[in-house]
Order: C-alpha cells, then sequence, then structure tokens
C-alpha cells in the first residue's frame, strides 16, 4: 500500500491546507476536532475512502456549530460512481477555461548536443458549468487522426505519450476509440498530461565561452537566440549564468535586458522581458578574481534559461473542440488559451 | 476560537468530571466536554469508561450509524466488542451505502481484534455477499476488507476468487474511486486466471488503468501486467521487455539532482545500458567523473567499468575513456580509473603497460598505492537480484518494497499483513563465488553489491575519519560503502545463523575455533564462552565508544590472549530510548603491513570473518585498532589501543628455536644496539 501511502500523505496535506489555508503544528492544534473528522473520512483502518476536499466540505464543515442543526448529511457523492462532483451546482454563466500549458525539459551538453529535448503538456481547466454536464474533449491526437481517417496533409496532428487523465475521464473509453470524455469536477482541476519525446529546435538556443584566468579575472560570453517563429514573443526570459563564488567587482554590457549579479546563488541573471523569435542577443560580463586561489573545488553547474511564450504551442496540440451537453440544454462557453514555458531547461558549461 | 485551550486542562478526576459535563443539560457544555474528550485521547489518556453509545448505530443519519459502527471497530477491548456484533450485522445491510462501505472495513477491525468472533458470526460470508454490491464504493472497501484479512490466511480463498467474480470486480473498477481502484487491482493481481484467454482479457480491461493521473492506480495495475504477462505467449502485443532501454535519457544526471537520485541514476543507467546507447552512456558517465562530488565521481568511473563487462563489446571504448580520465590528474579520478582498468576483464597487457607508464608518469605515489592494492571484484552487479526474490518484489510493486529491493518482513515488524507471497527466498544459495569474501554466503541479497571488497571500504572509511591521509584506491563512498556492504544487515545473518533467531541484533559467532566474541546484553557472554579455555591477564572492560558520542550506543570491550589467538572481546548497550538494529561491524586493515595473500577463510559468516581476518593480523601491527559499526541510526567509529600483554602468550614461554628464528626474522635496519652501563646484575635479581 506505500505507493498510495506517499500519495496519500500528499493528498492529506493539500486537504488540510485547503481547510486551514495554512498547515503547520499550530493550525493542527486549532482544529484538531476537524483533523479528527478529516482523517476519518480520509482514511478508514489505513485504506484510503474519500479524498476530494471539495466533497468533503460539504459534509465535514469549518464551523462546528453549523453541525447541531442536524443537517450535515452524507452527500451522495461520496459513494456515487461520480465521487468528484455534486449535483445541484449552478451558476448563471456556464463556461470552461482551458488552459494548455506545455513545459519545455532540455539538457544540452558542453560541446552543444542536445541530449535530453521533451515537451512535457499539461491540460487545466477552470469548470463553471450548472448540473451534471457531459464533456468532450477534441484534440488533434494523431493516434485518433488515424483511426478516424483524418490523417492527412491539411490536418496536423501530434503524437501524445504517456497521456495520464484525472480520475474523472473515462479510461476505458480513451483506450477504445481515443475519446476523452468525462464529468468534470467543479472549479479548477488538472484535466490530464502528456509528453512528447519528439525532438524540437531548443527554442532559446545558448552559447557560452566563460573563460577563467586564475587570480586575476574571469570573462563571460553569451549569446541567445530565438528559435521559433517571428510572430511570437517569449516573455519574462531569464538567463542565468554561472559564475565562481570568490569572483568579485562585476561588469556587465547587454545588448538588450539587465544582468545583475546574485551572489548568494554565484550566478548572473540576464533579464530579457520580451524577446521575439529569431532574434539574437549578446551579453558580457567581467569579474575579477582573488589572487589567492580558494581550495575547495567548484562544481560546473550548469546555465538555466526561463521564459513563457504565450498563444503558442510547442508540439503544435490544438483543441479542436469542448462538447459541452447538459440535461437542460444550456449553452456553455469553452475558452481556451496556450502557453509554453521552459522546464528544466539546463545547458552544461564546460 | 481556537481549539487548542483543550489540551491544556490536566485535573485529576477529570474522566468523571468529564462524564458529568456528558450529560449536562445545555448544548454547549455538553460540545465542550466532547472536545475535551478527544483532547484527552490525543495525548493518549484511556477516556474508554466514557463511551456506551451503541445506539448511535440506530441514528437516522447515516452519517452518525457510519461513524458509531467506524468507532466502535476502533476500540480494542473484548466486552465492547461483543456488543458490536449486532449493530455491525445491521451496518453491513444498511440501506445507506455509506453506512456499508465503513461496516465492510469494521469487519476488517473486528477481524484483527478477534478473528474467532468474525468467522464465528458468519461476517466472513456479509463481506462476500458486498463483493456483488450495487455500489462501486462498497465493493471495493469489501476487497480491500477481504484482502487484509486474507493476509492472515495465506492459504484459504477468502475471496473466492472466481471469473464470474472477477468480472464483477472488473466492472466496479471503472465505477469507483482512485483508492478503490488499487484495491481491486490489488486483489486481482492475486488472482490465478484459468487459462491464456482469461489472462489477456483481464490485461485488456486494466490497461487503460496505466493512463491514471494517481501514480499508486498506475502501480498497482503494473504489478498485475507483470503477473499475467508471463502468462500470454510472447508473441502478443503486451510483450514488451526492455521497454525502459528507450527512455535512458531521462536517467542522465542532471546538476541539482539530490545526491541519493544521482546515485540512483547511475545505477539505473548501467541496468539500461546496451549496445545501441553505450556511447552516450559513456560520454555521460565521462561528464559525472569530472564533478565534485567524490562519492559521485568513483561511481561513476567504476561505472564504466560494470559497462565494459556488460556490454563486452564497449570494453575498449571505456578502457579509452578511463585513459582520457586518467588526464584530469584528480587524485581519486585516477585512482579509481586504475583500479578499474587493473580488474575489468580486458587484460591486454600491454594496454596495462601503457596505463601504468601513463600513471607513473602522472602521480608515483598513486601509482604505488594502486597497483599494489588488494584486487577488488568489480561484477556487473545488475543481475543481482536473485530471481526467486525478484518474483516476490513483483508481487509488492507500489509498496516500499520494491524500492527497497527487500520483502515486507525484512522491514516491518510485527506479524501482520506480511506473510511471503509467492516463493519463500532460499538464502545463500547466490553469488558465493564472487563475494568478496572467500566463502562469505550472501548476506546482501537483497542489495546488489557495488563492487567493493569489505576491508577495503571500511578501511576508507575509517581514514576519512581516523586514519592518517593515505590514498586508498577503489573507495566507494562513506554512505555508499556502508549500505553497501552493510545492508543486509544483522538481521539475514542471524536468519542463517544457528542462533535464536528470536535474539535481535546480536552478532552470530563463527563457529571456528577464531571465536570472535561480540554481542549484546547477556548473549555476549554465552557466545563468548563457547570453546575457549581460560587465559592469561585480562585487563577490564574499558570504554572505547561512549553513548554521547554515537546516540546512544556504548561500546566497551578488552583483548585477550588465549590459545595462541588474540581475541577482541566488546559488550554493546543500549543507552538510547529507541531500539537499534541492523548491526554490522568492520575493522581496518592496518594498512602498511597488510598482506591480502596471506588470508585464509574459514568461517561462514562475513561478519565475523571480517573480525577474524582483522584479529589475525594484529601479531604485526601497530597496536591501535580501528573500528567502524553501523546500526540503523548511523555509523559509528572509534579506535582502541591494543594493550601489549595480549601479544604475549599464556604461559610466557618459548621454544629455544623459536626464539631464536624470530629474532632472526627481524631485519636488521629494526636491531638497534646500545650499551647499558653500570649494570650489575646479581644472582636471585
Amino acid at each position: 500500500m506505500s505507493a498510495s501511502a506517499v500519495f496519500i500523505l500528499d493528498v492529506k496535506g493539500k486537504v488540510f491546507s485547503e481547510y486551514f489555508k495554512e498547515l503547520e503544528e499550530e493550525s493542527i492544534r486549532d482544529n484538531f476536532v476537524i483533523v479528527y473528522e478529516l482523517l476519518d473520512e480520509l482514511m478508514d483502518f489505513g485504506f484510503p475512502q474519500t479524498t476530494d476536499s471539495k466533497i468533503l466540505q460539504e459534509y465535514i464543515t469549518q464551523q462546528g456549530n453549523k453541525l447541531e442543526t442536524g443537517k450535515s448529511r452524507v452527500p451522495p457523492t461520496v459513494t456515487n460512481a461520480v465521487s468528484w462532483r455534486s449535483e445541484g451546482i449552478k451558476y448563471k454563466k456556464n463556461e470552461v477555461f482551458i488552459d494548455v500549458i506545455e513545459s519545455v525539459n532540455l539538457l544540452v551538453n558542453a560541446n552543444g548536443s542536445v541530449l535530453l529535448s521533451e515537451i512535457v503538456g499539461t491540460i487545466k481547466l477552470k469548470v463553471f458549468l450548472s448540473g451534471m454536464p457531459e464533456l468532450r474533449l477534441g484534440l488533434n491526437d494523431r493516434v485518433l487522426f488515424e483511426l478516424t481517417g483524418l490523417s492527412g496533409s491539411k490536418n496536423k496532428s501530434v503524437e501524445l505519450e504517456d497521456v495520464k487523465f484525472h480520475q474523472c475521464v473515462r479510461l476505458s473509453r480513451f483506450d477504445n476509440d481515443r475519446t476523452i470524455s468525462f464529468i468534470p469536477p467543479d472549479g479548477d482541476f488538472e484535466l490530464m498530461s502528456y509528453r512528447l519525446s519528439t525532438q524540437v529546435k531548443p527554442l532559446i538556443w545558448i552559447e557560452s565561452v566563460i573563460e577563467k584566468f586564475s587570480h586575476s579575472r574571469v570573462e563571460i560570453m553569451v549569446k541567445a537566440k530565438g528559435q521559433f517563429k517571428k510572430q511570437s514573443v517569449a516573455n519574462g526570459v531569464e538567463i542565468s549564468v554561472p559564475v565562481p563564488s570568490d569572483a568579485d567587482s562585476p561588469r556587465f554590457k547587454t545588448s538588450v535586458g539587465s544582468a545583475k549579479y546574485m551572489p548568494e546563488k554565484n550566478v548572473v541573471i540576464w533579464s530579457i522581458k520580451s524577446f521575439p523569435g529569431g532574434k539574437e542577443y549578446l551579453m558580457r560580463a567581467h569579474f575579477g578574481l582573488p589572487s589567492v586561489e580558494k581550495e575547495e573545488v567548484e562544481g560546473r553547474p550548469p546555465i538555466g534559461v526561463k521564459f513563457e511564450i504565450p498563444y503558442f504551442t510547442v508540439s503544435g496540440i490544438q483543441v479542436r473542440y469542448m462538447k459541452i451537453i447538459e440535461k437542460s440544454g444550456y449553452q456553455a462557453l469553452p475558452w481556451v488559451r496556450y502557453i509554453t514555458q521552459s522546464g528544466d531547461y539546463q545547458l552544461r558549461t564546460s | 476560537m481556537t481549539d487548542s485551550k483543550y489540551f491544556t486542562t490536566n485535573k485529576k478526576g477529570e474522566i468523571f468530571e468529564l462524564k458529568a459535563e456528558l450529560n449536562n443539560e445545555k448544548k454547549e457544555k455538553r460540545k465542550e466536554a466532547v472536545k475535551k474528550v478527544i483532547a484527552a485521547m490525543t495525548v493518549g489518556k484511556d477516556v474508554s469508561l466514557l463511551w456506551y453509545n451503541f445506539r448511535d448505530c440506530e441514528d437516522p443519519n447515516p452519517l452518525i450509524r457510519a461513524l458509531a459502527v467506524r468507532t466502535m471497530g476502533c476500540i480494542r477491548v473484548d466486552k465492547i466488542t461483543e456488543y458490536l456484533c449486532e449493530p455491525l450485522r445491521k451496518c453491513l445491510k444498511d440501506e445507506d451505502p455509506y453506512v456499508r462501505k465503513t461496516a465492510a472495513v469494521c469487519v476488517a477491525k473486528l477481524h484483527d481484534i478477534n478473528a474467532q468472533m468474525v468467522e464465528d458470526q458468519g461476517f466472513l460470508d456479509s463481506l462476500r455477499d458486498l463483493i456483488a454490491d450495487s455500489n462501486p464504493m462498497v465493493v471495493a472497501n469489501a476487497v480491500a476488507a477481504l484482502s487484509e484479512i486474507s493476509e492472515s490466511h495465506p492459504n484459504s480463498n477468502l475471496l473466492d476468487l472466481n471469473p464470474q467474480n472477477i468480472n464483477k470486480l472488473l466492472t466496479a473498477l471503472n465505477e469507483c474511486t482512485e483508492w478503490g481502484q488499487i484495491f481491486i487491482l490489488d486483489c486481482l493481481s492475486n488472482y490465478n486466471p484459468k487459462d491464456d484467454r482469461e489472462a489477456q482479457s483481464i490485461c485488456e480491461r486494466v490497461t487503460p488503468r496505466l493512463s491514471h493521473a494517481n501514480s499508486a492506480v498506475v502501480l498497482s495495475a503494473v504489478k498485475v501486467l507483470m503477473k499475467f504477462l508471463e502468462l500470454l505467449p510472447k508473441d502478443s502485443d503486451y510483450y514488451k521487455p526492455e521497454i525502459l532501454k528507450q527512455e535512458i535519457k531521462v536517467f542522465f544526471v542532471k546538476y541539482n539532482d539530490p545526491i541519493y537520485v544521482k546515485l540512483e541514476k547511475l545505477d539505473i543507467m548501467i541496468r539500461l545500458a546496451s549496445q545501441a546507447n553505450i556511447a552516450q552512456v559513456l560520454a555521460e558517465l565521462k561528464e559525472y567523473a569530472t564533478e565534485v562530488d567524490v562519492d559521485f565521481v568513483r561511481k561513476a568511473v567504476r561505472a564504466i567499468g560494470r559497462c565494459a563487462i556488460k556490454v563486452e563489446q564497449s570494453a575498449e571504448r571505456c578502457v579509452s575513456t578511463l585513459l582520457d580520465l586518467i588526464q584530469t590528474k584528480v587524485n581519486y579520478v585516477v585512482q579509481e580509473a586504475i583500479v578499474v582498468i587493473r580488474d575489468s576483464d580486458n587484460p591486454d597487457l600491454r594496454d596495462r603497460g601503457y596505463i601504468y607508464w601513463r600513471l607513473l608518469s602522472t602521480d608515483p605515489v598513486t601509482a604505488k598505492e594502486v597497483v599494489l592494492s588488494e584486487k577488488p571484484l568489480i561484477s556487473e552487479e545488475t543481475d543481482l537480484i536473485e530471481p526467486t526474490l525478484l518474483d516476490e518484489l513483483i508481487c509488492h510493486i507500489g509498496s516500499l518494497a520494491s524500492v527497497y529491493h527487500k520483502p515486507p518482513n525484512a522491514f516491518v515488524e510485527g506479524s501482520h499483513g506480511i506473510h511471503r507471497k509467492h516463493l519463500p527466498i532460499h538464502h545463500g544459495s547466490t553469488d558465493a563465488g564472487d563475494s568478496p569474501v572467500g566463502t562469505t554466503t550472501a548476506t546482501t541479497l537483497e542489495q546488489p553489491q557495488v563492487i567493493p571488497s569489505q576491508g577495503d571500504l571500511l578501511g576508507d572509511l575509517l581514514n576519512l575519519d581516523l586514519g592518517p591521509p593515505v590514498n586508498v584506491p577503489q573507495v566507494s563512498s562513506m554512505q555508499m560503502g556502508a549500505v553497501d556492504l552493510l545492508g543486509g544487515g544483522l538481521d539475514s545473518l542471524v536468519g542463517q545463523s544457528f542462533i535464536p533467531s528470536s535474539v535481535p541484533a546480536t552478532f552470530a559467532p563463527s563457529p571456528t575455533p577464531a571465536v570472535v566474541s561480540s554481542g549484546l546484553n547477556d548473549l555476549f557472554e554465552l557466545s563468548t564462552g563457547i570453546g575457549m579455555a581460560p587465559g592469561g591477564y585480562v585487563a577490564p572492560k574499558a570504554v572505547w565508544l561512549p553513548a554521547v558520542k554515537a546516540k546512544g550506543l556504548e561500546i566497551s570491550g578488552t583483548f585477550t590472549h588465549r590459545q595462541g589467538h588474540i581475541y577482541m572481546e566488546m559488550n554493546f548497550t543500549n543507552k538510547a530510548l529507541q531500539h537499534m538494529t541492523d548491526f554490522a561491524i568492520q575493522f581496518n586493515k592496518n594498512r602498511p603491513f597488510y598482506n591480502p595473500d596471506r588470508l585464509t577463510y574459514t568461517t561462514q559468516f562475513s561478519l565475523p570473518n571480517t573480525l577474524y581476518r582483522a584479529l589475525h593480523y594484529l601479531k604485526i601491527l601497530v597496536p591501535l585498532f580501528e573500528v567502524a559499526v553501523k546500526n540503523n541510526i548511523d555509523v559509528f567509529y572509534f579506535s582502541c589501543l591494543i594493550p601489549l600483554n595480549v601479544l604475549f602468550v599464556e604461559d610466557g614461554k618459548m621454544e629455544r628455536q623459536v626464539f631464536l628464528a624470530t629474532w632472526k626474522d627481524i631485519p636488521n635496519e629494526n636491531e638497534l644496539q646500545f650499551q647499558i652501563k653500570e649494570c650489575h646484575l646479581n644472582a636471585g635479581e
């Protein structure tokens, strides 16, 4: 049971945080009665039971006083097949917000060869829908296209790997015909995640020369190139370049953005607010080194890059449709937003 | 308003006051009282006198009914258990699924308290009925309860798994909560399909679970698939061996990975290394060998040697990678590289000569250390997990057992729920030949051993802390070394020895004349007695390792000389408040005089063996003895001076010829001559 044990510890932490905002010894003492109630519902004899904090909040209420009215009943949701959504939810305006977020993980060797390049995507939903809506999400999934004969030169599709779904998604249905169908929980949740190992050109490419002249100085030259299409812009770009821990008297020169020395992390951070595709920028840094060399050997930390490119997915994944059907027949609006961001993005230095 | 104040009251007669308050007319007072009771329970007070509310099981509110049955199941008092039967029976048939699912778990609780009663009262049948319940959560909890109960009846087919039941379970799988899915999957994994078609159809229905976001669900599904795939024909779609080989890049080490992740990744990389990816792997290993963390670097360099053995075609490539590393001139990299080259299966003499030449031109001191050092064992340990153990571990995928590579009974205390699944393991059936200490039975079955020979490692450990800065080849790491060679721990040793295994954490004495006396508490005294004649003067035991320095472990001891052997006697005293387990001990070899070729191994057990070996060489050493002791808490080091008297034979006699021969054996340069003047010897003095 221990995989679930570890998982449930995590879950418990989340549930408690949602109840008490901050999870610490003090808040547990202050709310010990609720903690007991929650533990009772979360686990029975070591078996995880109900762990959805939204559902728990329906019958384990924050204020003990409310319990006295005797209204507190177990919501049928707890034992329903749909244990993540209660009936009777109402919204004036029925809307769903879909966020497609792709993180790029990159590992590049000091000689410039790409060791690892992968895209980890997540689709997050914010659901404001009344009743018990049936949702169906259509993606340009290659397997689906092949199944339905949609694949052709016109329709670009992506090959998703390691697809993982929130428990609301009917897994056997997806396994059968790649349909992503579900009754969503209310509010925010992560619907699915996927991975693509197809190699793409690194979105921001870094070339660096770090020259260390012992006892005197370090000269750093960093060139950053946006290798994505010209219409897109990377925001909040931060390139962190390692410097020796005993370096001093920094001097910088940048063609765009600003550089800042962070002695506590032994890095120079070069920030560029907006970095359009196809552009190339340069940063030079100069540090002094003490004449007495320190004894311990230092590692060679990699250069790290952070960025965000809105309205764009590296994989080319697209939400083709989101069908929302509820028996009351209301009209609901799906909104989609795409963003690509840096994940674990490292370039080793020599 | 906060509730923490309830923890502060601490009056006498509290229970009676509480009883009165619980019966107070005012609702507010009653509520206060209940909170006080719960607070009292939290800090461990016995408040069982206050419980008498069985009528709650009849409450119109299902929440209260379930709460009552859940709470009563947790009161482990026989009298109360008896009263529980009737309400429980009702709750198992309650109209509300919430009550039924809680009652199902209560049966498992009750079974834990009084198994006989559960059987007599027919609760097991009621549970089996619940498997057909209309509500998926009830089904899941009934399955969980039955599985739990059947753990203590390994042979009974409590769950009565048959194709119809299995079908119900597979249907419930699609409908119940994520946790329920885990119970069902775990239960499915214990089923034996009647033929490959049934196995395949179960696999087909379980496979979609691999896409679940809850990793525990995924692991349980993997477990089912792993077990059933065995039954499928090898050409079926499902059969995909070595699935991770494509994914080796995922295990490349990142700069900011914590060290334990780095080391683990390194192991996985070796496991996945093949001819197809060896170039990449070697390039990575070379990269790691230039990092700063010594443990990691050493392991990386050694990994290159392992690659050479594992992927034979790559041996030459590995050697040239190692040669490159020698150029780095980083001391420990060079040492490690040379040791690996010297002992890998590529004994091309020209190569070796070339390497030595290079080494000598780089660092003659290191060269000497390395070339003259003891030959370590380098094995490709990736497949060291014993097949039966592997089978057992597959049954525990998703639990810590599969992370530790140990069966659950090796690290879970108590008898509950840890009966062995699958075949029992045969201790000592593997790698006797490969083991660094000749005839040692494999005590580290559960953990693949990482190359080093035992002596070296601890020697190195000690050098880190105590010894002079000797350049010692092929050190793994402090952490790794200790874990690797001592990981099997005393438990496994005891398990194999003739010492009753009811005595925990005792050093197993060796059955040979070279009895090594060391142990815990009284047992120690017993074991020292075996086969020992009374000897000469024995100094009283001195404290070698004070408890304050070793987190509560005190070690005292002395040296004795009996029948031509030198013995070291130790008492271990636990002065801490916690249990100490998994003891292991190592002795430094007293390097400069050490001659490994003269070692003979006569004992069965690695631990006393090591001790014996160390003692064997005492006579030629400087009289400082360095020892490391590991237990579940930490590794401790201490050293003790060997009193000269133990070097003397008991009766003080020596044959004339022996004396002369010994005298002549002493090299001339060690002889000093000087005259003592004005010394008058009178008869009788």
